[in-house]
């Protein structure tokens, strides 16, 4: 789960790391009165995507008044997929230097890794690509924490910073990452002021998605998934449910077989509608599947791929096929089912649809696209 | 890791729904559980099997080489490092959505004591004819006949098609090793690849891949020392882009975990990738009958 800038910022502030005074705000005359508060400020759009600065969703601002137009500007307008609706209103902070600072999961050390580089401000790809030299790493042991003597060690001197200082907000983004669970938090630019402290001009943070049972209150303040109406209602029965742009539907059990069916129809020349992975304890609600990959507009055929290991294909079908008789739909629809009940589900298809299941996954996919075309 | 049918396992979690289901396909495949773990329940019986208060009560009064876990989310940290502290040297984690801290916290524990882990979020692991632990129809003889390919998946669904496809086309199955969806795993794709090529009874490998990550890219280095032949699928060519990672996960694995990439990497050393499942069975048909 993803955090915009004013949801994120408070993490690091709690932590101990200093941020921009500032407030966000929904309308010009909130931006107006904030600004009045603080003296010269920057205005920042809050999307949950990246490029606000190239897009134009950040301003200066020296006056009250050209943060008042700062802000009747950026709200409203279109940034990627999102308009923006909340600005951030922060205090201007007088740079001395950017750098980049980041927690996250790693898979290669399969623990935290820590990322620091004295050039901050444009994108990591970029520092990596641009400047590799000055990229540390720091695997941590999680069961043992930031070793605060290893750390320092790998991290550069700087002129006017203090290694006990970096070091000690590192060790506080460090806590930020572990108390909450967090796959990512990055600090871009994390900036060293004039007077020489630390402060946080931007934060990203995302919340572990298997995190949030147990980081409740936290989650309240994170950005949701967007999802259509129809994935939102699959979402809530327990489905993973997609809805794409093609006309063949695809209904199949499991992470792996799903894709894997879409990579066939593709494979096959067709375009899927969407996707409904009906796994785990969800595999007993076939009616409830059916129904929603049917309302899709523009779906042509439909493709049903079982391969049941720990979900039942007969307890599955069995759904399906009741739901498919009250609905009597015009399209037609494609089987091939293997592995645990393939029996009495390939049976049920058959005695109670009239239609014989595909032997094999590719026959099935073939059929489903050409009856779409 | 491998399983085989001479290895005793303790089942945690063992009187639960799933824990009780699958304990008893486990037994009548023929994988010799000794018991099981439920410290509310410690000192009772259930399948007429003594059930401990913890695996180290286990492991003190019987010798135990395997646990497998089915276990809720937020109690499998304790349950593995509850194994860990009994000595138990393999662990299979089944649970999906465990919170990474923590399996980084178990996994980190595991490497220090020596235990190897499968898992989280797989279906298991399958010794076909011997024995199985996880909820993979290993008892489906449709699915699972003893023969020469060794399977690492990690798709539990996914894997039990390709499984299918080996025997329809008439090459049964050494050692199904489910390594797990999850992004941070005890058993890598190469992990795995390495003990297939190791394996006495695996003469080939079906290698099935999904996008996102590096460990394919990791395997491709291993495949293009080994002998033994191996054809690979990659799932997610047509999965629509832009899930998950931020840029700090992109840096880390670079321009690695695309299909493109992974293909191009498998490739390069000699791995067969196809673009359906079904071309699997096909390449290692041909592979080893060249061989042979």
């Amino acid at each position: 789960m993803n955090f915009e800038e004013y949801a994120a910022k408070p993490l690091l502030k709690a932590a101990g790391i200093l941020i921009p005074r500032g407030k966000i705000a929904g309308t010009a005359d909130e931006a107006e009165a904030i600004a009045a508060e603080l003296g010269a400020s920057v205005i920042k759009a809050q999307v949950p995507t990246g490029k606000r600065g190239k897009s134009g969703g950040i301003a200066l601002c020296q006056t009250q008044g050209e943060a008042r137009e700062a802000a009747l500007r950026i709200l409203g307008m279109n940034i990627g997929e999102h308009t923006v609706r909340q600005i951030l209103v922060e205090e201007q902070v007088p740079i001395a230097k950017e750098f980049y600072a980041a927690v996250l999961n790693d898979a290669a050390s399969k623990g935290p890794l820590l990322l620091f580089s004295s050039e901050g401000g444009m994108d990591i790809e970029e520092i990596a690509e641009s400047h590799p030299d000055k990229l540390v790493r720091v695997s941590i042991d999680i069961r043992k924490g930031l070793d605060r003597g290893a750390l320092s060690e790998a991290l550069p001197a700087i002129d006017g910073l203090s290694s006990t200082t970096l070091s000690e907000a590192l060790s506080h983004l460090y806590s930020v990452y572990t108390d909450n669970d967090a796959e990512l938090v990055e600090i871009n630019p994390l900036v060293l002021t004039d007077d020489g402290t630390l402060i946080a001009l931007d934060c990203k943070f995302v919340l572990d998605d298997s995190g949030i049972k147990r980081q409740q209150n936290l989650s309240e303040s994170g950005t949701p998934e967007t999802l259509t109406a129809a994935e939102t209602h699959a979402k809530d029965i327990g489905f993973r449910y997609i809805e794409l742009d093609g006309n063949v539907g695809v209904l199949a059990n499991g992470a792996g077989l799903t894709m894997t069916s879409m990579d066939a129809v593709r494979h096959f020349g067709g375009k899927p509608a969407n996707f409904l992975e009906i796994g785990g304890e969800a595999y007993r609600l076939g009616k409830e599947a059916l129904e929603i990959i049917l309302a899709k507009p523009g779906i042509k055929s439909l493709l049903i791929n079982f391969c049941g290991a720990f979900a039942r294909t007969d307890v599955m079908v069995e759904g399906i096929v009741t739901a498919w008789k009250e609905i009597n739909p015009s399209i037609p629809i494609f089987f091939t089912i293997h592995g645990t009940g393939a029996a009495e589900a390939v049976a049920m298809v058959k005695d109670q649809l009239d239609i014989e299941p595909y032997e094999l996954m590719d026959d099935a996919v073939r059929a489903a696209v050409e009856a779409a075309r | 890791m491998i399983v085989r049918g001479h290895e005793t396992l303790l089942v945690q979690g063992i009187t639960g729904r799933q824990g009780t289901f699958w304990a008893e396909k486990m037994r009548d495949y023929g994988t010799r559980i000794i018991g099981g773990v439920n410290p509310k329940k410690a000192g009772t019986e259930h399948l007429g099997l003594p059930v401990w208060g913890s695996a180290v009560d286990a492991t003190s009064e019987q010798r135990i080489d395997v646990s497998v876990l089915f276990i809720p989310p937020l109690g499998v940290k304790g349950a593995v490092l509850d194994a860990v502290s009994a000595g138990i040297k393999k662990i299979v984690v089944l649970t999906e959505h465990i919170p990474v801290h923590d399996v980084m916290y178990f996994l980190s524990a595991a490497s220090e004591a020596g235990t190897q882990i499968i898992g989280p979020n797989t279906a298991g692991l399958v010794t076909a004819g011997e024995c199985f632990v996880g909820f993979m129809p290993a008892f489906n003889e449709k699915v699972f006949q003893p023969g020469r390919v060794g399977v690492i998946s990690r798709s539990g669904s996914l894997g039990t098609l390709v499984c299918l496809n080996l025997v329809q086309a008439g090459l049964g199955i050494s050692s199904f090793i489910g390594i797990g969806g999850d992004p941070i795993i005890g058993t890598t794709t190469r992990a795995a690849l390495d003990i297939l090529n190791n394996d006495e009874r695996t003469d080939a490998v079906a290698l099935i891949g999904e996008i996102g990550g590096s460990m394919e890219e990791e395997a491709a280095e291993l495949a293009s020392e080994m002998d033994k032949p191996i054809a690979c699928f990659i799932a997610g060519s047509a999965s629509p882009a832009g899930k998950k990672m931020g840029h700090a996960g992109a840096i880390v694995v670079g321009n690695k975990g695309s299909y493109g990439g992974k293909k191009q990497a498998l490739e390069a050393a000699g791995v067969s990738v196809v673009p359906t499942p079904s071309g699997i069975p096909e390449v290692l048909s041909e592979k080893l009958a060249a061989r042979d």
